[in-house]
Parts: structure tokens; sequence; C-alpha cells
């Protein structure tokens, strides 16, 4: 019986130190203990939706779950991640011809969004695999490719997420001090702004583009980070944060970092002086370059979290463009999935709301692991980018504190009194709060090759968050 | 439906759904409106079934479709033009912010660089109550949970995991939830007090319905709050203050539940170095229980009084005392009057003569029932156990009771299916006020019996509500067990004047007032003879 065990009589101070509490309910209690003097820091409690209340006692009643997301909490921000290679993805990632992964929850041909099959008809012609559009989309509505998740092979790609044997990848390496776990991750090199692949378009000059990039600018890039040694991604992020950034919307700082330790190495490459500076160019012309790094980073930090039994921690946020889906530590490669939502901010030009498509991209990855739209209180400069005002940005990354199981201990805020970042969803406070993750996102447009029309704010839908607790609750251990 | 005579006016009902307000700010909502002029009647609660059941009696129609998670808004106005003013009003009241921070708390608003909403989960407010602690400050060390019962096992869990105690003050939490709660807690050597604790003293400070009373050598562990609010309300009339009353919810010392609050209060309590005398208020435990608090106490090097209510308890009838050893061991009287005068013999205290407000025409004994009406749980069960020693059958809702309405009858309005979207009677004390009316009109009763419990969060002036329907009693004597100190926020004396000018007699030993009701019921032979058979 576990009261026989002795009780440890100490009841953490409560009868020896001055009391101080903290109160949810009814306010009238916390009110007689102010008027007595006592410290009372109350919390503003609102019931869960109707339905999460059994769900929600099982997983809480969960004795692995402290210890089980302390565990993958601290996996997550163990994790050192460092860019030590560029190379193609048919030899990396073991991608056959014919095979294409692509961003967030499995889908198929069916299902997929304007820019997720622009995405892949590009693909299909950088590949060679058709001659035309038309013969692409043909072989792909035919079931003849094999599509498979980014997320399911250490990968993550942007917006449509689209990943060919013959692009070149990003490989990063988790080098964290107890002992470099060898963990990888793999991210796809940035193409810039305007018509690309990875908002949907295949045009001429897109496919050229990519061609010149697995040609020119991935072998560069591969010499120069080899000669160069392995780039420290945690402390550019961290540097980056304190410039503006918030490695989601805004990589401009990142970029220039990143550019600032790989010029020199860049500059010596044994290649054509004037691809060299077609390279230089290209990266330090694209504000966006980094994030495909930071995404990298965010799997491979988000990856050594997962499958701890009993944790509540949530490892991928991901969206192919008609979903949006989740995968949680406590219940291994399982996928939660909703329809997606159409972001909610500013559009380019004279886009609009009705040329926007639901949400896209595995970049979700870098909310998952603590910065992106949790970082925004680092990044006014963009605030008004995605609709709104300094203290939005500020209240964005308050509030993520609520739903998260720590803060970074290398990302920090200075507007915060540099305070860590808020980091490690926890499904069971998105539940309890309804307080939904805060993702920054670019907006795709519709229609396949229009690119990107806008760029705003969006949450998940919160029946993922709901499907994953009532799973987590199944898992739980009968006494 | 039949609408009610009374209900004469334009009507309105509303549903906000999934909108949450506990239910004391409803109450005030709803008191709010009532009393604007105009206004005939108004309700603002959450859509449980005793909600619905009461709107039924105030003359509105039910909305269909509505469940505990949605909020129902009703008035009834004299005419359009002060219903559509009682609705922006309530409107207004509706979407005001909570009233979440103390002026000039930590993180209130307008507190430069800090956090400027309040926080949202106990874990959030812990880690910012810790941070902004600092040095001097102290970091927090429990939480006071209150929320409806079938959310209370998530936000304790919450605060166990923060590092902080736990009172739960909310009832209808399961019994399972209580028993995961306490190992969660004793694991981390921490206390679970509760659920269903509605009192508490930590170092001098009332928790929930809590007296002011003086510090001093006397530590209470109690499964009943009132039973510990008799108790520290009597030792500060004899002059003896506490060092802490450790509540353990009503059911610690069911057999499901072990003992698992009790056995860790009391060797909290003997470590202290406050406390001197420990005194543990019950009713009768589960009789395996009883067996392993009385090797616990025996244990202690801190002498345990036992205030136990009812018959035989297992551990010595009644009020008994073990010491170190179990050497001195004492029988007393059976309710918590002759337990405290116990304590004060160990202690070596004179026991003063407990105070009282005589009417200043006392009632005559006649025939006719009596009717007590009750708050305090504990209150009520102690009242019914010396009243039917004499009077034989009493209905009561109390567990264990003959349920009805007739006779003599002895009603709990703390009891949780009374409370189910509702606060407290000591907060809210509009169903015991309407079935008060009731008594005194109807003409079988002869001798209303009520408890008054003042201190924290009880109602600011309940004296005010009662006293004129007191006035109006006619030959119903009314009997007021009267449960404060003088440094209350009500004032025991204040109150007590004004009850007993009303005309009522006045005690502050609940089992002194039960005593003098029975005492006024005429009991002719016949009722005699079959109260003692039973």
């Amino acid at each position: 019986m576990t009261q026989s065990e002795s009780p440890e009589p100490g009841l953490g101070g409560l009868l020896t130190k001055d009391l101080s509490v903290v109160a949810a309910g009814t306010p009238l209690l916390a009110e007689a203990l102010a008027e007595q003097a006592v410290p009372v820091e109350s919390v503003d409690w609102r019931p869960p939706p109707p339905g999460t209340e059994g769900a929600l006692a099982a997983v809480m009643g969960d004795p692995r779950r402290a210890d089980a997301n302390a565990t993958a909490l601290d996996r997550m921000l163990a994790v050192h991640p460092h860019l030590v290679d560029v190379r193609p993805a048919r030899e990396v990632l073991d991608l056959e011809p014919g095979t294409f992964l692509h961003a967030g929850p499995p889908i198929t041909w069916e299902r997929a969004s304007g820019p997720m099959r622009g995405a892949l008809i590009g693909a299909m012609l950088l590949e060679e695999l058709a001659k035309t559009p038309e013969e692409a989309e043909r072989t792909l509505a035919d079931g003849r490719v094999v599509l498979d998740p980014c997320h399911h092979r250490q990968t993550v790609g942007p917006m449509a997420g689209v990943v060919s044997p013959s692009m070149w990848m990003l490989v990063v390496e988790d080098r964290g001090a107890d002992g470099r776990t060898g963990r990888r991750a793999y991210c796809s090199l940035n193409e810039g702004l305007g018509k690309v692949l990875r908002y949907g378009a295949y045009g001429p000059e897109v496919i050229r583009r990519l061609r010149w990039m697995s040609e020119v600018l991935g072998p560069v890039l591969r010499d120069a980070v080899r000669a160069h040694g392995p780039v420290d991604l945690k402390a550019i992020m961290a540097h980056a944060l304190q410039m503006g950034d918030e490695l989601h919307n805004r990589n401009r700082a990142a970029t220039t970092l990143l550019c600032r330790e790989l010029a020199a190495d860049i500059a010596e490459c044994d290649a054509p002086r004037e691809d060299i500076g077609d390279v230089l160019r290209f990266v330090g012309g694209n504000d966006h370059f980094f994030l495909n790094l930071a995404m990298a980073a965010g799997k491979a930090s988000a990856d050594a979290a997962r499958s701890v039994p009993g944790s509540t921690l949530v490892v991928a946020m991901a969206r192919n463009g008609t979903d949006f889906g989740i995968q949680v530590s406590g219940t291994g490669d399982r996928w939660f999935t909703a329809p997606a939502a159409v972001p909610d901010g500013l559009y380019l030009g004279s886009y609009g709301p009705r040329d926007a498509n639901p949400d896209i991209g595995d970049s979700t990855i870098t909310e998952t692991t603590g910065v992106g739209g949790f970082a925004m209180a680092a990044a006014p400069a963009i605030v008004r980018f995605i609709g709104g005002e300094v203290p939005d940005a500020l209240a964005a990354t308050r509030r993520m504190y609520e739903i998260t199981l720590g803060e970074h201990p290398a990302f920090q805020v200075p507007i915060l009194s540099f305070r860590g970042t808020p980091v490690g969803i926890d499904v069971t406070r998105v539940v309890r709060t309804g307080i939904l993750p805060c993702v920054n996102t670019g907006i795709a447009g519709r229609v396949a090759g229009v690119g990107q029309v806008g760029a705003g704010l969006v949450a998940p839908p919160a029946e993922v968050f709901g499907a994953a607790l009532e799973a987590l609750a199944e898992l739980v251990p009968r006494p | 439906m039949n609408e009610p005579e009374a209900a004469a006016g334009p009507a309105w009902v509303d549903v906000r759904r999934g909108l949450y307000r506990d239910s004391i700010t409803l109450m005030r909502i709803s008191r709010g409106l009532a009393e604007r002029d105009g206004v005939l009647g108004a309700l603002t609660a959450m859509a449980t079934d005793l909600n619905l059941e009461l709107l039924s009696r105030l003359g509105f129609t039910a909305p269909p479709d509505v469940g505990p998670n949605d909020l129902v808004v009703a008035i009834r106005a004299t005419d359009e033009a002060t219903l559509g003013g009682a609705r922006d009003v309530l409107d207004a009241m509706l979407t005001e912010a909570p009233a979440a921070y103390a002026p000039g708390a930590p993180g209130a608003p307008g507190t430069p660089g800090d956090d400027q909403v309040p926080a949202r989960t106990i874990a959030t407010a812990a880690a910012r109550a810790a941070r902004s602690s600092g040095i001097a400050g102290t970091a927090p060390t429990l939480a006071l949970v209150s929320v409806p019962g079938r959310h209370a096992f998530v936000e304790a869990m919450d605060a166990l995991e923060s590092g902080l105690n736990v009172m739960i003050f909310s009832d209808n939490v399961p019994v399972a939830e209580e028993i995961l709660l306490k190992d969660a807690a004793a694991r981390r050597g921490l206390i679970v007090m509760g659920p269903d604790c509605g009192t508490a003293v930590v170092g001098g400070a009332g928790l929930g319905f809590a007296n002011a009373v003086r510090p001093g050598p006397v530590g209470i562990v109690a499964a009943s709050g009132t039973g510990s609010q008799q108790v520290m309300c009597l030792l500060d009339a004899a002059g003896v203050g506490v060092s802490h009353a450790i509540g353990v919810g009503g059911r610690d010392l069911s057999a499901e539940v072990s003992g698992r609050g009790t056995l860790q209060a009391l060797a909290a309590l003997s470590a202290d170095p406050a406390t001197e005398l420990i005194v543990m208020v019950s009713k009768p435990p589960a009789p395996p229980v009883a067996a392993l608090i009385r090797e616990a106490a025996r244990r202690l090097t801190t002498p345990v009084v036992f205030a136990v209510l009812g018959d035989g308890d297992g551990i010595g009838s009644g009020a008994g005392i073990r010491g170190p050893g179990g050497r001195h061991e004492r029988r007393a009287g059976r309710d918590l009057t002759a337990a405290v005068e116990a304590a004060l013999a160990v202690l070596g205290v004179p026991v003063p003569s407990w105070p009282s407000w005589p009417a200043a025409v006392p009632p005559r004994p006649r025939p006719g029932a009596l009717r007590g009406l009750f708050a305090g749980g504990t209150l009520c069960a102690e009242a019914l156990h010396i009243a039917a020693g004499t009077l034989g059958t009493v209905h009561s809702n109390l567990p264990g009771r003959p349920a009805g309405d007739t006779g003599h009858v002895m009603i709990d309005f703390g009891d949780d299916r009374l409370t189910q979207g509702r606060a407290h009677p000591m907060i809210d004390p509009s169903l015991r006020l309407e079935r008060l009316a009731a008594e005194l009109a109807d003409p079988s009763c002869s001798v209303v019996l009520l408890d008054v419990v003042l201190g924290y969060a009880a109602e600011p002036d309940p004296a005010a509500r009662l006293a004129p329907l007191i006035g109006q009693a006619g030959d119903t004597a009314v009997v007021v067990s009267l449960c404060g100190t003088p440094h209350d926020p009500q004032g025991r004396d204040r109150q007590a004047a004004a009850l007993r000018d009303a005309g009522a007699t006045v005690f502050a030993s609940n089992a002194a007032a039960a005593r003098y009701a029975v005492s006024l019921i005429e009991v002719s032979e016949h009722s005699v003879i079959e109260g003692h058979r039973r």
C-alpha cells in the first residue's frame, strides 16, 4: 500500500515558509487570500472543449507522462545541429527515380492541391520522366510514381516540399555534447522567391534554375562546407534571433551570418570565377536561403524526441496543402490530420484570400522546435508583413509559453529580457487551454504555377490535438 | 408552460454556448441584475439540471439542447426598456475581464516588462509567481483549485507536477481520481487537501472557508470543513490559537482512500515545531482505516485528540485522546464542543462558558417539528445526532438517514447534489433562504435550527438577509448556531446581535444550539418511546 511508505513530512515548506498561492477557479477564494495579504497568482481558467474530459484525465493521470516529457524535451534540446555536407538526394536518401518526397502528412495525387500538383509536375520534368507538363500529369494521375512524406525520410521540405533524386540536399548532423549521435536530417536548397517549384511553378525558368542548383550551387556549397568544416547552426540561429529573425518568415540575419561564415571557402572553391560569383549572389540575394537550414536543424532536434512512451510532446507539425498533420512522441509515427486552413494575412499585389491555397509545407518544424511563430517577439520587423503590430508579436510569443513544456536554453528573445523561446508543444496543454500553436507562413497561390501570393498567420485545426489526445489516452497502461 | 403570477412582464432567455464563468461570478451577476429597478427576476448560470430547474421555478422557459458547458441568461422586467437596459448591463458584466489580478500583484496589467495577460494554467502561473518572487519573496507552495469537479483532477495534477501542494475546494470529484492524486502527491513529498476540502489554515492564513483565529499551539486535521471551523472558533473563544488546520476531504477516511491524506497530515503536524497538540475531526472512519490512524497516532510524539462524530468509531467513542504510547486515554462526549473541551484539558486551559446570545423573549417549548437548515454538513450531522437521540426519527438528505420532508427534518444545503453548477450555500444562500421562508410558513414546524458560518469567503453579512425572515417567524422559534470569531470579516458579535435582535437565540457551540432547539420541542410520551426504539 502506498500510504505505508513513510510519508515525507516536509510538504515543500508548506507549514514553514510564508504562504504564497496559485489559485484556479472562483475569484472569490483568491480575493479572500488577497484580503489577508497572502500573495496570489490567479489562473484565468476555462473549461476544455466538451468531450475531452475523459481523455484529458486519463493522460494527465498517466504516471509515465511527466518523466517521458522531460526525457523527450531534453532530447530535443540536446541536439546540436551542424551543417556537415551538401549532397544529391539520390545518394543521401536512397531516393529512386519515380519516387518523390512531399511536404506534410501522406497525400495522393487525387487529393493533392494545386501547388502540390504543380511541384510534382515540375519534379517530373526535372527528372526527365516526362517531356511535357501534360505527360507528367498523366503519369502522376495514373499512380505510376511513389509519393512519400519527407518526414518519413528524416527530411523536411518548404511549401510543397517536393524532393526528387537529382536535387541537392543540405545534410545536417547532430554533434551534441553527449557524443555526436550522428542523427541526420535533410532539406533541399532554397530556390528564392518568385516563380519557384515549392510554390507549384514548373515553367522553363523554374526547371532551368533547378538544373543550375544541381550542377553549380550544390557542388560549390558541398566543397565550401567540406573545406570549412561543420557549420554550427544553433549558434547562427541564436544570433539571428537577436538580430530580428524568427527563422520562419524572416531569415535575413541568419542568411547573412551564413554567407559570412562560408564566403571565404566559397571563394576558394575549385570552380569557374563566374560560378563562384553566381553562387554568392544567389545565396546572398535570397533572404530565405537559411530557412531550409533552420528547418533541417529543427527536424534533427524534433526527431531526437520521437517515440518516448507516454510523452505528449509534438514532434512534427506539417501540411501538404490539403491536410494539416501532427505527430506526437508517445504515439510513434502515427499522423493525426484534419483539413488545413487558409492562412490569415496580407496579400501581394492584387491577390486576395480567394487566390490562396490552404496551408502547406513542412516549415512548421520551426514552430515545433521553438522558433518561427513561437519567436515572433524576436522579429518586430516583420509583424506588419504578416498583418499585425509589435504588441501582437509579443503577445503571440507569450501565449505560446502556455502550451509548451520548456524554454529554449540557446534561443533567447532580447525584448523579453532574454527569456528562452517557448519550446516543446504539449498536446494536453493545447487541449486544456484551447490555445493553438501560432504559425507564421507564406501563402501559396491555389493554382499550380502562380507561386507565393502572400504571408500571414495560421493555426492548426484544433481537432488534430483532440485526436492525438484520444490516442494517447488509449495507450495509458491500465493500473 | 404555466407562467407563475409574479412573472408578469417581458422575459428574455438566451444561451451563450461554450462561454464559461464560475458559479460565484454568475451569482454576483444574477444578484446585480435582480437588484436593478424594474427587474422582476434574473438568472445567469451554467445550464446544469439544477440550474435549469431553478430557471423554471423563476418562471422562465428553459431553452432546449443546453448542457453544463453552456451559459444560460434570463431576465424578466416590468417593461421592454428596462429589459433592454438590463441586457446591456449583463453583456458588459459578462465581457468584463475576469478579476484575476489583485492590483499590484506580479503580472498585473501595467506592470512594465511582465506578462500582460493572466496565466491560463497552474503550471504557467506557478512558474510566473516563482520568477517574480525573486530573492526576497516566496515561491508558491500551494495551489487552490476550485474549478468544477470534473475538471479538478487535471488542474490538481498540473499543480503537483509544478511542485505545489494542492487544496481542492471543488466537490463532485471521482474517488479514483482522489486516490491517484493523493498517491502522486505522496511520491513527491506533497499533500492533496480534498477534494471537497472547504477549509484550511496555513501559517495563520485562512484558505477557503476559514475563520480569523489567533495563532497558537493546536494543529487541526479535518475530514470536515465546518467541523474544523467549529473547533477553531471554540478554541479561539477559549483563548487558544491554531498553528495550522489541514483539511483532507470528506472521503479521506473511507475504505477506498484509506486515510492517505490524514496520515500525511498527522506526520506533517507532528513534525511541525509550532504544533503541540493535534485535534483530528472526522466522521467515524471505516474500521480498517481507524486501525491505521490509531497506529499512526500512537507513534507520533505529539498528542492527538480525536473529535469523531457519531456512534462507535473504532478509535475510541466520541472524543478521545491518544498520547505517545497511547498512555493517557480519556473518553469525552460525542460532539465537537466536548472534543474541544478535552483538548483544553490536555493544554491545561480552563473551559470557558461558551458564548451565547439569548433572545429577549425566550421561546416556550411546544409540540411540533424541528427543522434544521444547514450550510455546514458536519454541523448538520452533529445536530442531527443530538436531535435523534431525543426526538427519534429525523429525516435528512445526509447519507444513511431516511429521506423525507415531514416530521423532524435536517437538510445539508452544502450537499453535492444541491451545489452542481451553484455556489456553496455559505456564499449563495438563496436556496436556503427560500426554504427558511417555507418552513416559517409551515404550521407543523415549531422550531427552526440554522447554522451561520462566518469567516473568509463566506457571505459578507448573512444576518442582513436572515433577520427580516426571522423577524416574521411568529410563534416559530429560531435557534442559530453561529460559527465565527470576533476578528472574522463579518464580526461574530455584530452578527450575533443582529440575529438576536431579530428574535433568534444564538449559540457559539453548535452542540449547545442543537440541545436547546431540541428542548423547545414538547415531546409526547408516544414519540419518546418511538425515539428510543430506533
